[in-house]
């Protein structure tokens, strides 16, 4: 990987700040790993928990027996009294409402949904025990194919609805007139496979009820501490006073981690029954079949175009598979309510139509994964973009430069009313373009024409809405909607800052990046900050970490906070100094005031320790201070990317070669380009994961295909070529320092990229792909013209 | 994913190894790289684990003007590393090098492989290319089955109950022989797709054209020399071997079959 030479400031002014590429202060423990994840948590008298699931994808459960021998370890839903299933209702009209019980009580809606908890002192005699459950089922018909869930034969899986959809959505917006005056007209059908997220570390909770205290304490692999709590609550019957929820390190979310899980519940209401600690660490297996679902969509998507290559029109149906139920807290709904708004993306166009289905389906729920539903809508218009401009014989480039929006239109609302910050989408492209080196590459790509093995090359451009708030959530209807955030900063009486978040950081740096914000207002070296984070006893209520908001919203609360404080030890350091308070800098860990100096160490001391020394009408708040922050307008940052790929495609093999791979990102201000480097890199690889190897199929009775991570191929180191990443910035208007949420971007690109690529090197083959995964067996497929099969092989 | 409860003991030589396998449900185990997740899986369930990794004679290697003999408790890594000897003058080693990965290699065996018999592994199809023989103990002594005939099927082997694969002798090649070996796998790691040997051994008067990864034990081609002289094309040699499979299903085999064949034509450095 290398950095582009230009447009990439190092900030001259700071190696600490703002802008520095300070190495992180997780390194230290995760690489020599002393990290304390879930699994590494032990307490006296702990047990551990195994579920009994569902073998059917969809059965009526006449009984659960308990064996004999070990029968009061065992617990069904008939001993979970008082105990309410998982309810996530999106406030969008025409919802319908699915309620996912703790352990299945009269019908079981998908493979691996639990029945029945065991206990015992190891994760291995609780399966044993597991084995000797006996359940009773009345297999039904399963409803494994979104494509037909809403067929009048179809059965319901919720039998008091009227058909197997969550929500049906629609907008129209100036369509007809639009589309009248289309040169052509391009429709495609083009899907995304169902995906599991496989994070390197599943979930897990360890439960622990603390009797005196009146205390339940979650210990939770999530990433989203603050809405577990009230989830679980819920659940639980518990006033939010008696539930604590604390996430230790965690090994990657995206997503998936951010859910309020069964089995979360299950372990709260059993460590509180047998005033035991209780946990349960998910294996690959659970993730992979019950648990960890997500990305199936189906698009039929038709644009409407000038013969310049104007993008007139598009209109657009998109079938979203949800699953059998709606998870807490993004609902069902989240994915296709985004499908509708997000999808025109960057680009101009006149007239819009969409309709969306959020079907149910005897699948685990779908989930929010990194991207959430842009790297669908991102693969449906860039596939569409390439097979209008192959219609109209223009260059892929060419026909994006036509249809993006330009600087000088921002800041910009495109036609789902999407108010774009800032940014330069066609410097982007271009950049892009030249890094990949098009037309040399036209040169080869012609030389292989007549070879076994042909070249393309692929182009994707989408914006990653982040941080965005109270509106735009509510707009989606999902049950949480966020508004604000908070943070605490609070000197120690040795000079140092402790920063308190209601955010969870996983991977995102935080612990870093934070404390360079830190250093930005106080002074003080990011060595010498400790972040409090992933606990709700000592944090600030936060929805957490997701949606890409963390740089934007923590870290606007944290500069908040920490400029309070900085103006405290400005006045007591003034007082000290028997200098003006306005006079006085803080840097380096010091007050200066002309050629006065006093430590800021020695300002803490004096406040917690020495009063004496302080004025009587001193500020009685002292050196900690919580601050709140909002956006100026709460309609998101829109960072930005191109991606652009070149690939070799074997016609022999139908594999596929990622020859060399350039992303442009636009962060806006980069708070440290490391770490957004390491965030479009991840990100990137769960992308070509996207694209060429993860998918999780079914069969016609619901069975998941994929239980082990020898079936469910995820990328490995070998499979990611080096990546060049070329970074713009240009500032956000919205937010404290002119940062961009990126968490997701480099999952949204590769599959369209990549997509476009493998078209581009077989169009004069007249062979296109509208499907991911782009597996040997998919591409030899579509080459040789074998109609569509439902299932891989 | 916790194996069912199973008990565990180290065998001390190949006769009380025998005994204790001739016992009930116990099974042998060198690398676990197989075994160990379908127990973890549940999907074997063997009460007894009999641990032969260290027992002398599958540890052992003897070399003979006409032969290596490998013990079947050598790693993939061992060959790959050159810890042994390769008779092919670097076959082995390359193959080895490309199963799976690491650290499945440094604890995966050479007899662990063909005995578990998947119908996707390496060494099957290298070993059965290369016409090695599979040299078994069991209550009547030793025996000696060509590899073709070692694997009956898919995850099928010919050993008899309290039998135990000891070792594999691989045949030095001839002066001038020449080898093609493909194999097709998307991603490192991953089981093989398609995969295909072709020796051509003038010297021996040894042709031997062998496909992997068709869900069965491999496949030896008949008539290899109308292959191998370009006569008869790899397309015509797959649809007369496997009639009963619709083409689209072979597209993968016969391109691995084909780049065996180019391999083994342009290698320029044939074995000494």
């Amino acid at each position: 990987m290398t950095r582009a030479p230009a447009d990439s400031p190092e900030k001259a002014t700071s190696t600490k700040g703002v802008g520095a590429r300070l190495a992180r202060r997780e390194d230290d423990r995760y690489l020599r790993g002393r990290g304390r994840f879930i699994a590494d948590i032990r307490l006296p008298g702990m047990l551990d928990m195994a579920f009994v699931r569902s073998p059917y994808a969809h059965a009526r459960l006449r009984s659960v027996t308990k064996p004999p021998s070990g029968g009061e370890w065992v617990f069904t839903a008939a001993d979970l009294e008082d105990v309410s299933g998982i309810r996530a209702d999106s406030g969008l009209p025409g919802f319908r409402s699915s309620l996912q019980p703790i352990l299945a009580t009269d019908k079981v809606r998908h493979v691996g949904e639990p029945l029945a908890v065991c206990l015992a002192e190891t994760r291995a005699a609780a399966e044993d025990l597991a084995e000797l459950v006996d359940a009773d089922f009345e297999e039904l018909p399963a409803v494994h194919d979104m494509m037909r869930a809403r067929d009048a034969e179809t059965p319901l899986l919720h039998e008091h609805w009227d058909e197997n959809v969550f929500l049906e959505t629609a907008v129209d917006i100036g369509f007809e007139d639009a589309a009248a005056g289309a040169a052509v007209v391009v429709k495609r059908e083009l899907r995304t496979a169902r995906q599991c997220m496989a994070p390197i570390e599943g979930r897990g909770v360890v439960a622990v009820w603390d009797r005196s205290l009146e205390l339940l304490t979650i210990h939770s692999a999530t990433q989203m501490p603050h809405i577990v709590r009230t989830g679980l609550a819920g659940c639980l019957g518990l006033d939010h006073g008696q539930v604590r929820v604390v996430a230790p390190d965690v090994g990657g979310g995206f997503g998936y981690k951010g859910i309020l899980l069964a089995e979360e519940v299950c372990a709260g209401w059993l460590a509180m029954k047998l005033d035991r600690p209780v946990r349960w660490i998910e294996d690959r297996r659970e993730h992979l079949t019950g648990g960890a679902n997500c990305r199936e969509h189906a698009y039929t998507i038709t644009a409407y175009a000038a013969a310049d290559g104007e993008l007139l029109a598009v209109d657009c149906e998109a079938i979203v598979d949800s699953g059998a139920y709606s998870s807490y807290p993004f609902s069902a709904c989240l994915e296709s309510a985004q499908v509708a708004s997000i999808l025109p993306g960057p680009y101009r166009m006149k007239g819009y139509r969409c309709r969306t289905w959020s079907v149910a389906t005897n699948k685990p729920p779908i989930l929010p994964f990194r991207g959430v539903a842009r790297t669908g809508v991102c693969f449906a218009i860039e596939l569409i973009i390439d097979a209008v401009a192959r219609d109209l014989k223009m260059a892929p480039e060419a026909i994006r430069q036509r249809n993006l929006v330009t600087p000088e239109e921002m800041p910009f609302s495109n036609i789902t009313k999407k108010d774009f910050d800032s940014g330069d989408y066609p410097e982007a492209l271009r950049r892009a373009v030249e890094a990949i080196d098009v037309p040399g590459f036209r040169e080869r790509q012609q030389r292989a024409q007549t070879g076994r093995k042909r070249l393309g090359v692929g182009l994707s451009i989408f914006c990653e809405q982040g941080a965005h708030g109270t509106s735009v959530y509510h707009g989606w209807g999902i049950p949480m909607v966020p508004g604000f955030e908070q943070a605490t900063a609070r000197l120690t009486p040795d000079g140092g800052l402790e920063l308190r978040v209601g955010v969870q950081s996983h991977g995102q740096s935080l612990e870093t990046t934070l404390a360079q914000i830190a250093y930005e207002e106080t002074g003080i070296d990011p060595a010498k900050v400790k972040l409090v984070h992933g606990d709700t006893a000592y944090t600030p209520y936060s929805t957490g970490t997701w949606g890409s908001r963390c740089i934007v919203m923590a870290g606007g609360a944290v500069a908040a906070a920490s400029a309070v404080l900085a103006q405290r030890i400005r006045n007591i350091a003034a007082h000290l100094m028997q200098a003006a308070p306005d006079s006085v800098v803080l840097s380096d860990g010091m007050a200066r005031a002309g050629t006065s100096a006093v430590s800021i160490e020695e300002v803490a001391r004096t406040w917690y320790l020495k009063p004496q020394l302080l004025p009587d009408d001193v500020d009685p708040r002292g050196l900690e201070a919580t601050e709140g922050y909002k956006t100026v307008k709460d309609t998101g940052t829109f960072s930005y990317a191109c991606h652009a790929v070149t690939v070799s495609v074997d016609l022999d093999l139908g594999h596929i070669e990622l020859l060399d791979y350039v992303i442009v990102e636009d962060a806006g201000t980069m708070i440290n380009p490391m770490v957004v480097d390491g965030q479009v890199l991840g990100g990137a690889a769960q992308g070509i994961g996207t694209a060429l190897y993860e998918e999780m199929p079914f069969d016609s009775a619901g069975q998941p295909l994929a239980s082990t991570l020898a079936d469910y191929h995820l990328p490995v180191a070998a499979d990611i070529p080096p990546i060049r990443i070329l970074h713009m910035e240009t500032p956000s208007p919205l937010s404290r320092f002119g940062q961009k949420g990126i968490g997701e971007s480099g999952a949204i690109g590769p599959p369209a990229a990549i997509a476009n690529a493998v078209n581009d090197a077989l169009a004069a083959l007249g062979v296109e792909v509208t499907e991911v995964p782009l597996t040997p067996e998919r591409v030899l497929r579509a080459i040789h013209g074998a109609g569509m099969r439902e299932t891989q092989p | 994913m916790k194996p069912a409860p199973f008990d565990y003991a180290v065998a001390g030589d190949l006769a009380e190894a025998a005994r204790q396998l001739a016992e009930g449900s116990a099974k042998p185990v060198a690398g676990n790289q197989s075994l160990g997740p379908m127990m973890n899986l549940r999907l074997a369930r063997p009460a007894q684990l009999i641990d032969i990794t260290a027992l002398a004679p599958l540890r052992a290697v003897e070399e003979t003007a006409a032969f290596v003999r490998l013990g079947a408790a050598i790693t993939h890594a061992e060959i790959e590393d050159g810890e042994v000897p390769d008779p092919t003058g670097g076959w082995l080693r390359s193959a080895a090098a490309n199963i799976a990965y690491r650290a499945v290699r440094n604890r995966g065996t050479l007899g662990g492989s063909l005995c578990h018999a998947d119908p996707a592994a390496d060494w099957a199809f290298v070993m059965t290319g290369l016409g090695a023989t599979a040299v078994i103990a069991g209550p009547e002594g030793e025996r000696r089955l060509p590899l073709e005939d070692f694997i009956t099927g898919p995850f099928k082997t010919a050993l008899h109950d309290g039998e135990i694969l000891i070792a594999v002798e691989v045949p030095r090649p001839g002066t001038g022989a020449r080898w093609g070996y493909w194999k097709f796998a998307p991603q490192v790691g991953e089981f093989a797709k398609a995969s295909a040997t072709v020796l051509n051994d003038a010297t021996r008067g040894i042709q031997r054209c062998a496909i992997g990864a068709l869900g069965r034990r491999p496949l030896i081609l008949d008539a290899p020399g109308s292959l191998i002289d370009g006569s008869r094309t790899p397309a015509e040699a797959l649809r007369s071997a496997l009639p009963d499979r619709p083409a689209e299903t072979l597209a993968l085999h016969l391109a691995a079959l084909t780049r065996a064949l180019e391999t083994a034509r342009a290698e320029e450095s044939p074995s000494a």
